[in-house]
């Protein structure tokens, strides 16, 4: 009786150890497939593919929770790169969305009001400033994903040619 | 010495290139020529290494071997003659792009006063740094075209094995290295002695062409003089591009460079036979780099000949030298038929790149014949000497897809022309890959950029989540001490209370 039960004990911890390997192992693979897709996206982390930034994208993407074709500034190329990588079928939608290649944001810095609240808004900490000071973009930073745009209360952020 | 042909290294001819005709008797009949003192110079103040910022005024004199402008790693550029400085212009240089560059205006007094300055040295009592330094100060470029400053490319390597001196002109035309190699074989040597030195490699090689016997024989009586052990000779195939520094380095050396690498990675550095010859010139007269040979050739001149010209001289300067023109040239070009590139004009001052100036006849470039279809015959795939696909590359670029240029290797292409030569269908494929290098260009530079913006996602939100951490950390620390509180009861019916009202 009690051998039996010891004999148990033993079998699970021991499975529970192997377990335990192959899911850090799985983990692992996930996080090597999760940098190959994401290498291949072209981080403007805009978020129009409906995921906050092209890490999360891309993680969805591995998990196949996601299609391959939604992010617009990546086009139909990334798409197609996409798809060699992980030999997946590429559905009929379309890339959608809209995206300005080369352009980068600009405060009107006389409207700037100082709020500091487009800080926050930008993946790439391409703006700076702080609170009451006039804020602006460091160009050769901006992805031009537009984040700050819809967070400046008084609409002084414009994209603008490189 | 015994055996001179101990130290005589065959590597087999390659499966790429092709058989060109030479056409460079007509300058190696006539010894180098010293060009006359020009009346002014441009010297162009920018180097592949940086810029270099003046040293001297405006209205300032100067001697002939003053440094007159820096760079940030200490390069320095001098005054090839001596006179006044007028100040600085944007114009531009033969150096095989054309584009106005930053220029350091000297007017000559004619007299060419040395500077004090200059003074011989001993290399091999110095210690390596030293010699670097030595090398920045003389002012040296590579000589064979690309006019990277030479201390830098000394100093990449360590723990490297071999310093390949190129000594193999492949183009048709050219023969200014020849020509060096001719006549100051020992400055070759004892250059690569000072390389040596410099870098701390252990072996160098000094490849020439195997048709051109006087510059082996040459090269070997210096060899011999010298009596380094270190030091070898190798002879490669007179098959055009074999002189470029991969094609060179991979028949020496049987080693493939990596894609996208370069020589160092497999432990190799390659300098031109020219630099060598005038960082040995340096430590003897203590004379820094003023002056380069140029090949002057093509039918227009009356007396094709090498000349020895002070760096700025305007080209227009040289033509006498080489007996004026006989006719008007159709097309200049700087460097050779193959590769070069061409000039507007002989206004153009004289770089360290400027290697063969040819003013070309009609008779000498006839018309190209009309590009027909591609009948996919694999010639130019067989020819190229960086294995690649040359008509697919052209699909590629006439498509616009760079992504499909990156695939196929445009980046390896060195433009050298081999493939447009063989093509039975006279299609310009080497013009076309020069047009789609931009698009190439753009993709690399979206790439980097992409990595820059990953760089920066990655370090803002491992901020954030140390933010956050910290925060949640802080706020279970206060919650602890508020249940640890020996009135805690009565705190809880404060706070209670608070949020109440
Ligand atoms: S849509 Fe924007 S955030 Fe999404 S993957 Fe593309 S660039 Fe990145
Ligand atoms: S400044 Fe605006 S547009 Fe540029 S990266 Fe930041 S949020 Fe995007
Ligand atoms: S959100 Fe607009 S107003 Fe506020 S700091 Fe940014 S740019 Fe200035
Ligand atoms: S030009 Fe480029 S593709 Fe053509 S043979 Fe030379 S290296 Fe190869
Ligand atoms: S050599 Fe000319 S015809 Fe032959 S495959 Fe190449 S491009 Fe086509």
């Amino acid at each position: 009786m009690l051998a039996g039960l010891l004999v148990l004990v033993g079998l699970s911890a021991v499975l529970g150890v192997l377990l335990t390997l192959l899911a850090r192992r799985g983990g692992a693979g996930d996080d090597q497939d999760v940098d190959a897709v994401c290498a291949l996206l072209p981080q403007i982390q805009c978020a129009q593919c409906g995921y906050p930034g092209c890490r999360p994208y891309a993680e969805a993407i591995v998990r196949e929770l996601a299609p391959l074709n939604l992010c617009p500034p990546g086009g139909e190329q990334t798409t197609q790169a996409l798809a060699r990588l992980l030999d997946r079928e590429v559905g009929a939608t379309p890339t959608q969305g809209t995206f300005r290649p080369g352009t980068v944001a600009r405060i009107d810095e006389a409207a700037c009001i100082g709020c500091a609240r487009c800080l926050p808004a930008c993946p790439v900490d391409a703006i700076v400033g702080a609170p009451r000071f006039m804020h602006t973009v460091i160009a050769a930073e901006c992805t031009g994903c537009q984040l700050c745009l819809p967070a400046c209360p008084v609409d002084c952020i414009s994209m603008e040619a490189q | 010495m015994s055996t001179t042909d101990s130290f005589d290294l065959q590597p087999p001819r390659p499966a790429w290139g092709i058989s060109l005709p030479t056409r460079k008797s007509r300058t190696t009949a006539r010894p180098i020529r010293t060009a006359a003192l020009p009346a002014r110079v441009l010297l162009a103040l920018e180097t592949p290494g940086g810029t270099a910022s003046p040293l001297v005024a405006t209205g300032e004199q100067v001697l002939t071997g003053q440094p007159v402008a820096r760079t940030l790693d200490g390069l320095e550029l001098h005054a090839s003659i001596s006179g006044t400085v007028i100040g600085l212009l944007q114009h531009p240089v033969a150096d095989g792009r054309g584009a106005p560059v930053t220029c350091l205006e000297i007017e000559g007094d004619g007299q060419d006063l040395a500077w004090p300055g200059l003074r011989p040295g001993d290399p091999h009592s110095a210690r390596p740094e030293e010699v670097l330094a030595d090398i920045a100060s003389a002012g040296l470029l590579g000589l064979g075209g690309a006019r990277f400053p030479t201390a830098l490319k000394l100093m990449r390597v360590h723990g490297g094995r071999l310093l390949l001196l190129n000594g193999v002109e492949c183009e048709p035309y050219i023969s200014c290295d020849e020509m060096l190699m001719r006549e100051r074989a020992n400055d070759v040597v004892e250059g690569a002695r000072i390389m040596l030195r410099a870098s701390g490699l252990p072996r160098c090689i000094i490849a020439v062409k195997n048709s051109t016997v006087q510059v082996r024989v040459a090269l070997r009586d210096a060899l011999e003089a010298a009596g380094d052990p270190r030091l070898s000779l190798a002879q490669v195939t007179s098959r055009y591009p074999a002189g470029g520094e991969r094609q060179l380095v991979e028949m020496i050396t049987g080693e493939e460079v990596p894609a996208g690498g370069l020589p160092t990675d497999i432990g190799c550095i390659c300098q031109n036979v020219a630099t060598a010859a005038a960082l040995a010139s340096f430590y003897r007269t203590g004379r820094p780099l003023i002056s380069r040979i140029i090949t002057l050739t093509g039918g227009a001149f009356a007396e094709p000949v090498n000349v020895e010209a002070r760096l700025g001289t305007p080209l227009a300067a040289l033509l006498p030298e080489a007996g004026g023109l006989r006719e008007a040239p159709v097309r200049w070009i700087m460097g050779g038929p193959m590769m070069g590139t061409r000039l507007t004009g002989p206004g153009l001052p004289v770089t360290a790149a400027t290697n063969c100036v040819i003013a070309a006849t009609a008779a000498e470039l006839p018309a190209p014949a009309a590009e027909q279809p591609c009948i996919r015959c694999g010639a130019c795939a067989e020819a190229c000497p960086a294995r690649l696909l040359p008509q697919e590359l052209l699909v590629a670029g006439r498509t616009g897809d760079a992504d499909l240029l990156d695939r196929l290797g445009l980046a390896e292409c060195i433009e050298c022309g081999a493939c447009d030569y063989v093509c039975p269908s006279h299609i310009p494929l080497t013009e076309g890959f020069a047009n789609a290098r931009p698009l190439l260009e753009a993709l690399l530079a979206r790439r980097e950029q992409a990595r820059h913006a990953r760089f920066r996602v990655e370090a803002r939100s491992s901020r954030e989540s140390r933010r956050i951490r910290q925060e949640q950390s802080a706020l279970a620390e206060r919650t602890r001490a508020l249940e640890e509180h020996p009135d805690a009861d009565a705190l809880a019916r404060l706070l209670a209370r608070d949020r109440g009202s």
